[in-house]
């Protein structure tokens, strides 16, 4: 039985297909379309996945969409209800959107597959709608490696619910608590990430990022005045500092009024002031999610926690609920945004509508380590790199990785793809650019010849999953790139002067032995690389750590700055030609810039 | 006119049919904000707001 889950309309759309309820392919649609977090039909991603089981739609059981339409216009038209009149223009924006297009999502769902197949019988097709969270929970749950596990969603809005907690056991998922549309633990962060000049449902990340150069001097300001935390991690926030409810804006005047400035413009330069509000949410953010976690580890008893939605990408708080909250596993789905509910919605059919039963987990996930997009034949790279007049050298499979890892040794940049595309926002070693974590000079590097990106964002390190312990202090693998974690202090080099600087001073210091992974907190952003899970990956790195003793390497997505991470060999070949990456391997096949 | 009817089972189902009245109106006022656009209508719209 087939199951095509699909998410769309909103940011970051995908699709996925289930058989048997064993994922067979999953994208999201930027990857093909090329632009960011794009948000139409994922008609290329869906075509992708048909063609990776060999099947066409007509052979699709049911078709599910993540969320519910109307039970969201409730939502919006209830809200207009409650701010009016002063949600006149917002409402004069989105409702001829909603009137012309989105209401009528089920139309558009069955035109846009005719589209993809113009012989699918609509009569025939069992098309159906998940909840938001609901696809968000499956999402968590489902392909995590427990059997049994309290799940926590949290992002910025569902149809209604902004946060849920529910028990899964089995194939049963069965909601406990909700917190409910305006208040928001995802919508606060953005509001403060709009606050700081970044895109909202965007630029989070960058938050997150920035947060380590300031203090959290306003963390108090925002518990008093913002955020009304209740002991069991519930929370109430005050709707006079917001404008998303009624506005085009995230926050209000009387926000503005509290911290004293107006809201930084997108390119304006980025002061103490900044790093210290990005700091104090921050810090927020993880107070509030580590009340709830520890909360519900004393309620529920249950020693494993699933995570899913936007907040779960927040790979700081994730550190600090796997340490602190008494929570001893945690696993979080990879394409934990809005693309994964395409793949929780097709998990909601398979297991909760059809009531199949989940087999014992034996501990392991079913995300097969996110790589569930596209590869690509040998003839068709050959054909790539000979149409783009790139000299190419193939190499015999066993050499490749002691070749990377020489190039690697030598501060080389290389572009590395490999196998199938990972679904969701990391690239975890199969669409990546990797480098030398040993060299101080190489975020700058990476900067100044491929990334173009702000230069306070830290780069992360891949590891071999058995050191991961004794570099990072980290007990339990991170796969998917969602966990931060301090770097041991044996690993630390003591740095004079290190407390007279601040603000983005603080890069010029060399903080470790792996000063390029290493961010100004002597935090990293993990992935840990397991033998047998991800073998190629591991090889590399290993071949990497046999010639330096370094167990570590520099993983970034391989893209430039503002494009989704590239999805075929013509589109890594077109980076690798306009950037100064230094080599290319695709497969087996190798590389080099010409001097 | 199906999803009209849809979204009015929908309501009733979720005990809001008190939401009915506003979502006409709504529908109303954003047919005649969709007709508009570039319309001999639009000093009709801007004469009501």
């Amino acid at each position: 039985m087939y199951i095509l889950g699909i998410s769309a309309y909103f940011h970051d759309s995908a699709a996925c297909l289930l058989q048997d309820g064993h994922i067979v392919a999953a994208a999201q649609e930027e990857r093909f379309t090329r632009i960011k977090n794009d948000e139409s039909f994922p008609v290329n991603a869906i075509k992708y996945c048909l063609s990776e089981a060999g099947i066409s739609l007509n052979q699709v059981d049911h078709i599910v969409f993540y969320e519910k339409p109307f039970l969201k216009f409730e939502r919006l038209l209830e809200t207009y209800l409650a701010f009016a009149p002063s949600g006149f223009i917002s409402f004069m924006k989105a409702m001829p959107i909603w009137l012309k297009d989105k209401l009528f999502l089920k139309k558009n769902i069955v035109k846009q597959l005719k589209v993809i197949d113009d012989s699918l019988d609509t009569k025939k097709a069992s098309l159906l709608f998940s909840s938001h969270h609901q696809s968000h929970a499956a999402s968590a749950f489902y392909p995590s490696p427990f059997d049994k596990a309290v799940i926590l969603t949290a992002d910025g809005v569902g149809e209604w619910t902004t946060t849920s907690v529910a028990i899964g056991e089995g194939n049963k998922i069965e909601q406990v608590k909700e917190i409910g549309f305006p208040h928001s633990i995802g919508l606060l962060y953005s509001a403060f990430t709009y606050y700081l000049g970044f895109k909202v449902n965007c630029d989070e990340y960058k938050v997150m990022g920035l947060a380590p150069y300031g203090k959290p001097v306003y963390e108090d300001l925002i518990f008093k005045h913002i955020v009304d935390l209740k002991t069991d991690g519930s929370f109430r926030l005050d709707m006079r500092y917001f404008n998303y409810c009624q506005g085009l804006t995230m926050t209000s005047t009387r926000f503005d009024e509290l911290f004293g400035q107006a809201a930084r413009k997108p390119k304006a330069t980025i002061t103490p002031f900044h790093m210290d509000v990005a700091a104090s949410i921050q810090a927020a953010a993880e107070h509030i999610m580590l009340t709830l976690t520890k909360a519900l580890h004393q309620e529920y008893q249950i020693d494993a926690l699933c995570m899913a939605c936007g907040v779960a990408l927040n790979c700081v708080v994730n550190g600090k609920i796997l340490k602190q909250s008494g929570f001893k596993r945690l696993w979080i789905q990879p394409a934990a945004g809005d693309a994964g509910g395409a793949l929780g919605a097709a998990y909601a059919v398979w297991y909760q509508h059809l009531d199949n039963e989940r087999e014992d987990t034996q501990g392991k996930d079913k995300m097969q380590n996110a790589l569930l997009g596209p590869s690509f034949e040998t003839s068709a790279i050959k054909e790539c790199l000979t149409d783009n007049h790139l000299r190419f050298e193939e190499l015999k499979t066993s050499d490749v990785h002691s070749k990377i890892a020489q190039h690697l040794s030598e501060g080389k940049v290389i572009g590395y793809f490999k196998g199938r595309a990972e679904f969701g926002p990391r690239a975890l070693g199969a669409r990546s650019i990797l480098a030398d974590p040993r060299r101080q000079d190489m975020p700058a590097v990476l900067n100044q010849k491929i990334k173009f990106r702000e230069s306070f964002r830290p780069f992360a390190p891949a590891v071999l999953e058995e050191h991961a312990a004794a570099y990072f202090g980290l007990e339990v693998p991170s796969p998917y790139m969602l966990l931060v974690s301090a770097i041991n202090p044996e690993f630390h080099i003591a740095s004079a002067g290190e407390s007279q600087l601040s603000g983005f001073d603080l890069l010029k210091v060399k903080r470790s032995i792996i000063p390029a992974v290493t961010h100004v907190d002597y935090t990293a952003r993990v992935q840990t690389v397991n033998a047998k899970h991800h073998p190629d990956f591991y090889k590399l790195i290993k071949a990497f750590y046999d010639l330096t003793a370094c167990p570590c390497i520099v993983n970034t997505s391989f893209n430039r700055m503002d494009e989704p991470i590239v999805n075929t060999p013509q589109e890594a070949a077109d980076c690798f030609l306009q950037t100064d990456m230094d080599v290319l391997v695709i497969e087996d096949f190798l590389v080099e810039k010409m001097a | 006119m199906d999803v009209i009817a849809e979204f009015f089972m929908f309501l009733k189902s979720r005990k809001r049919l008190w939401l009915w009245p506003l979502f006409i109106l709504l529908f109303l006022l954003s047919l005649l904000l969709v007709l508009a656009q570039g319309s001999a209508l639009a000093p009709f719209i801007y004469s009501l707001f």
